[in-house]
């Protein structure tokens, strides 16, 4: 079947199996940032936006995404860059595997909310799962972000 | 992994349900879970171009679409207000953002899910379920029904007066619940333990031990009672003796936290 999207502002048609999945799509249009993590929905590894709104690509098909607009980190360099570098000065990404996925719903975290809690971190990205820091790491450079751009000293980039 | 051999984005409900008539069709929800199943689906239904993702409130109640998300119920201010935020405490713990703006109210209802925290909170509130042939049906009833082929387009909840509250027990943040509990004074006091592990029940205070109003002796013997009264089982979670107890301390904490007289 014939699907028809925008990939990262970009018009793609192409020809899809009814059971391909979001992942498989758009790591095949040359958006590797996505990855297969966990295979079971919990480890958001393969977090794109769906119009914007964060969703688990392995999990979706690729028929459903027809008519949409997905995005991907290749998308979204700009945006991330912001904050990138206080997380990498964290030594939060370590094996860097699920780097992506945190990077993508910290965005996704930023524009709902701009001024988040340490709490509200916690609970935005409790669905990306991370098995080399537990988490401290990505917290302080979130944190270290959010007071450089208050004006505090930040920690980072 | 799933196997589809044919994708349809339904145009309308007749052709969505004619399409599902087939033993080999699926309604496709957030296919969270569907996904991980290991056969073949002949015609997937998609139901995401029927305008069914909105929660619609009036003075009477709410009217929420099939394909509302999870994470639609947990930030509408209207549901929260009437329920004192259940609705965000319920679902909040449920996997992670990404995972609840899929997962669909009518997946999650319509499967009957035993770990399900949306269905255990729906039960103790006024809720119907609207099925295309079926027509409207109390959840309660719904929710002991065998599976068939018809379709759940919409779930509705009145505005009764009263109060709910709502506890779960996870292992840890994002983890299926060991046990969820819903207590409400909604015409009457009902309880609701789910994820025993299977499908939620609901409970009455058939000896009106809240008669009298709340008080920490009161809702202690209401949440013995319910422990006593609810069929556990065991799974890799918790064994049913676990269970049992979390009911206890959870019944009483949701009733404490309806809080004043009833």
């Amino acid at each position: 079947m014939e699907i028809k999207l925008t990939l990262n502002g970009r018009p793609v048609t192409d020809t899809v199996e009814p059971d391909t999945l979001l992942i498989d799509f758009v790591r095949a249009h040359g958006c590797a940032s996505v990855k297969r993590g966990c295979e079971t929905s919990n480890c958001g590894l393969c977090t794109v936006f769906l119009d914007g709104k964060p969703v688990l690509s392995c999990s979706m098909l690729a028929a459903r995404a027809d008519g949409h607009a997905v995005q991907t980190l290749e998308g979204l360099q700009e945006e991330a860059a912001d904050f990138v570098g206080f997380i990498a000065d964290q030594g939060a990404d370590q094996c860097g595997f699920c780097n992506p996925g945190f990077v993508m719903n910290t965005i996704a975290l930023l524009r709902e909310n701009p001024d988040p809690t340490d709490d509200e971190i916690r609970a935005f990205l409790a669905g990306n799962l991370c098995r080399c820091t537990g988490y401290e790491g990505q917290l302080r450079g979130i944190r270290s972000y959010l007071d450089s751009r208050k004006g505090g000293e930040g920690h980072g980039a | 992994m799933i196997t589809i051999q044919n994708y349809v984005r339904a145009e309308s409900l007749e052709q969505a349900y004619e399409l599902n008539q087939k033993k080999s069709a699926r309604i496709l929800g957030g296919m969270l879970w569907l996904k991980m199943a290991k056969n073949t689906v002949g015609t997937a239904v998609d139901l995401s171009g029927l305008g069914l993702d909105t929660i619609e409130e009036t003075g009477e109640g709410f009217s929420i679409g099939a394909m509302v998300t999870l994470r639609q119920l947990e930030q509408h201010p209207g549901l929260n207000a009437c329920t004192g935020g259940a609705f965000a405490k319920a679902l909040a713990p449920v996997v992670g953002v990404q995972f609840r703006n899929m997962a669909t109210v009518g997946g999650s209802v319509w499967s009957r899910f035993g770990f399900s925290d949306v269905l255990t909170l729906l039960l103790a509130l006024d809720t119907t379920v609207e099925l295309y042939k079926g027509g409207l049906v109390p959840l309660e009833t719904f929710a002991a029904m065998p599976y068939d082929r018809d379709l759940l387009v919409r779930v509705h909840i009145r505005k009764t007066p009263g109060r709910v509250a709502y506890e779960a027990m996870r292992i840890q943040r994002t983890d299926l619940p060991v046990l969820t509990c819903a207590v409400s004074d909604m015409g009457g006091v009902r309880a609701v333990i789910g994820a025993r592990p299977g499908k939620p029940v609901v409970l009455r205070d058939e000896k009106g031990l809240l008669a009298g109003g709340i008080s920490k002796e009161s809702a202690a013997a209401f949440a013995a009672d319910v422990a006593a009264r609810v069929p556990m089982g065991a799974n890799s979670r918790g064994s049913a003796a676990y269970r049992t107890h979390l009911a206890e301390v959870l019944t009483r904490r949701c009733v404490l936290g309806l809080g004043g007289e009833l």
